[in-house]
């Protein structure tokens, strides 16, 4: 295993970096133009965020990586991001039922980060957490009022809740990275936060009418890197291309 | 940039956009108040579906650019406007008033700042 | 220019002395500097040609947002990236305020959107223009926003409040879009042998499409005259191309790329760069519909309307279900 602060801050980086490469997708064709403009700030945040994480996980590696070289001139197998970041936007309804799902556990997850020892941990997370509880407050208002709306709008937050709800376990699963973050004082245990996310969760699907699938099964190999799905693959081709096929250029 | 999925509700609701029903979101004045302590400011308007997503959306649309730190949204259809054929009665009385402004009184310069 | 081919209702442009007391009020407002606001008088030519005027510029940029839109998830770098989402979400921005603007004439949003959509209105024809390379998100900004720069600061005094002040708050906002186009074009034609290749052909292709983006000329045309006096066109479509051609050249230098035109030079007498008319047949076959990605544009526009119909209605029943829920609590 590499060193574990590297591994937690490309999986923080890799996390912001392609949930927010996926939201910028719909600049220009979401629902309303509204909407298009908030999707926008979200993407802005997430990748404000992501050259934050992958600066700091260069600087911990220290062989000269900055956050552009990690984003662009890595393969899939050296992604760190959990799985439900890389599923496909689907519709406008999964998208934000995505958003959702991540957005409960980022802020979570960073609200503790605040306490980290490591200090530049702390602050990317002081930074973070402002505009994540924006991210919350707007993803819960959207599943709410998608859930309760119309016949056809419920059916579709079903649909997207029931498709997701396989990629939410894989954030809770603890492994040797985070066992060495708890060790170091850094991050906390993902599997501590489980219970207060389920709680959370349990109160705006029920506000939004949807409900919970009884089955638990989790998906995983994203943060691990072991697995990720057929999705990624095909961003990563997009994302890296300039960078890929002109390395000798500067942008 | 890359599509989303195809719906897998072709005929039904995203069908062809004719006006088979009024869809449209009401429309929402957006008022901001700045960094510097001045009043609430008209600064446009936004279409939103409540009160609250008008907030949000004017949060998103209208302080891109840390242009606000207070929004106030009223429902355009509830905003009641003088109408400008009054505009002589309203505005011209207080034309001839000039003492109510401080140009006014000449005060001699000994005097200093006043 | 964003609005090209506004046709005037209007018959020439009456003198005052033929004019009924409101309308000879409401002219001497405007020749005056004054602003005419949305319940004012106004003739009816006014109102339809404002309508058409604002709502085409609005498309504009709404569909503007999709050649650029096309290389936010290619984009180089982080920062890149971060910088051309945060230009296209400004132009969504933009076609918001000024479909507000338009909203105070009397039309609503989805009105003139479904008017976009069917085909039945027009946006400006840069933008059936396909962006090929990554030069070409450079090219956008310094020409195609160039270009509408020249149009839109002088219409910030434009008669019609609500419109003056959305021109206000995007000239604003805009200030920063030529730069970075230009930026990139820095980046680029300082770069690599195939980085100055892209620099070069991205402005061979740019260039006459944003030369037509001011519209033929109208030098002589009464409907631009009416216009003019109404103030709500400012300038000549010929004056402003010039301004554009002479602001430009000299950057193209700069930049040590060759603008595509063998007859462009300088000339003494006039103070002014001489230089070839774009090929206006190509210009009126891209309004035609028959421009390189028109069908893409409105196809792309057609499915995000048509699919985020469910989005719209749900929230809006959301809505009052709430309100419902709450007055029954009262």
């Amino acid at each position: 295993m590499s060193d574990p602060l590297f591994e937690f801050c490309c999986r923080m980086g890799d996390n912001t970096l392609v949930l927010g490469h996926r939201v910028s997708e719909w600049c220009g064709v979401a629902p309303v133009l509204e909407e298009d403009i908030a999707l926008a700030n979200t993407a802005l945040d997430l990748i404000g965020q992501t050259q934050l994480w992958l600066g700091l996980a260069g600087e911990v590696e220290g062989k000269g990586r900055d956050a552009d070289k990690l984003a662009f001139h890595r393969d899939v197998w050296d992604f760190r991001n959990v799985l439900l970041a890389e599923q496909p936007n689907g519709d406008f309804g999964q998208t934000m039922m995505r958003q959702f799902l991540f957005d409960s556990w980022h802020l979570m997850y960073l609200k503790a980060l605040m306490s980290s020892s490591h200090e530049q941990v702390a602050a990317i997370a002081e930074k973070s957490v402002k505009e994540v509880t924006y991210h919350l407050e707007r993803s819960t208002d959207t599943v709410i009022g998608l859930g309760d709306g119309t016949t056809e709008s419920h059916e579709r937050m079903q649909k997207a809740l029931d498709r997701l709800y396989p990629f939410v376990g894989e954030m809770f699963i603890d492994d040797e990275v985070d066992a060495a973050m708890v060790e170091a004082g850094i991050a906390p245990d993902p599997s501590s936060l489980r219970a207060e996310y389920d709680a959370h969760l349990d109160t705006v699907l029920a506000e939004a009418t949807l409900t919970k699938p009884e089955d638990d099964f989790a998906h995983k190999g994203g943060k691990t890197g072991v697995r990720h799905t057929e999705h990624l693959g095909h961003m990563l081709t997009q994302m890296q291309w300039l960078q890929r096929a002109y390395p000798d250029a500067t942008w | 940039m890359s599509s989303p999925e195809s719906s897998p509700y072709k005929d039904s609701e995203a069908s062809p956009h004719e006006e088979t029903r009024k869809t449209e979101w009401p429309l929402w004045e957006v008022f901001i108040r700045g960094q510097h302590g001045l009043s609430h400011r008209h600064v446009g308007s936004l279409h939103a579906p409540d009160a609250e997503m008008a907030i949000k959306n004017a949060r998103d649309v209208y302080t891109r650019r840390n242009e606000g730190v207070s929004i106030w949204v009223v429902e355009a259809v509830h905003i009641a406007a003088s109408s400008p054929e009054e505009k002589g009665s309203l505005y011209e009385p207080s034309n001839d008033k000039v003492y109510r402004h401080p140009t006014f009184f000449d005060i001699p310069d000994e005097v200093g700042a006043m | 220019m964003y609005a090209q081919m506004i046709k005037s209702t209007g018959q020439g442009v009456k003198s005052l002395d033929e004019m009924e007391p409101e309308e000879r009020a409401f002219q001497e407002r405007i020749n005056a500097g004054g602003k005419i606001e949305p319940k004012d008088w106004m003739p009816d030519g006014y109102r339809k040609n404002l309508i058409r005027q604002i709502g085409q510029h609005a498309h504009s940029e709404i569909v503007g947002q999709l050649p650029e839109g096309n290389w936010i998830t290619r984009a180089p770098t982080l920062e890149r990236k971060a910088i051309l989402l945060a230009k296209v979400q400004d132009e969504a921005g933009h076609g918001l305020y000024l479909y507000c603007a338009a909203e105070t004439l009397g039309v609503t949003r989805d009105d003139l959107t479904r008017d976009l959509l069917s085909g039945k209105m027009k946006y400006s024809s840069i933008f059936n223009y396909p962006t090929l390379t990554w030069a070409d998100m450079g090219a956008v900004g310094w020409l195609v926003d160039g270009a509408a720069i020249m149009n839109q600061v002088p219409l910030q005094r434009t008669s019609y409040g609500p419109y003056a002040r959305a021109m206000v708050r995007i000239c604003k906002e805009e200030s920063f879009h030529q730069r970075q186009g230009y930026d990139i074009m820095m980046k680029m034609a300082n770069g690599t042998e195939a980085q100055r290749r892209m620099a070069q052909d991205a402005l061979n292709r740019f260039w006459y499409p944003s030369l037509m983006m001011f519209g033929p000329s109208d030098k002589d045309s009464v409907h631009s005259a009416q216009s003019m006096a109404w103030k709500i066109k400012m300038n000549t479509n010929d004056e402003l191309r010039q301004k554009f051609v002479d602001q430009t050249v000299p950057q193209a230098e700069y930049l040590g790329l060759t603008v595509p035109d063998e007859h462009l030079k300088w000339n003494e007498e006039t103070g002014h760069y001489d230089f070839s008319e774009p090929d206006w047949t190509e210009f009126f076959d891209v309004l035609k519909g028959n421009g390189p990605c028109n069908t893409e544009r409105l196809e792309a526009r057609n499915k995000a309307w048509d699919e985020g119909r469910w989005v719209r209605e749900g929230l809006l029943a959301h809505a009052a279900k709430k309100r419902a829920a709450k007055m029954a609590a009262e």
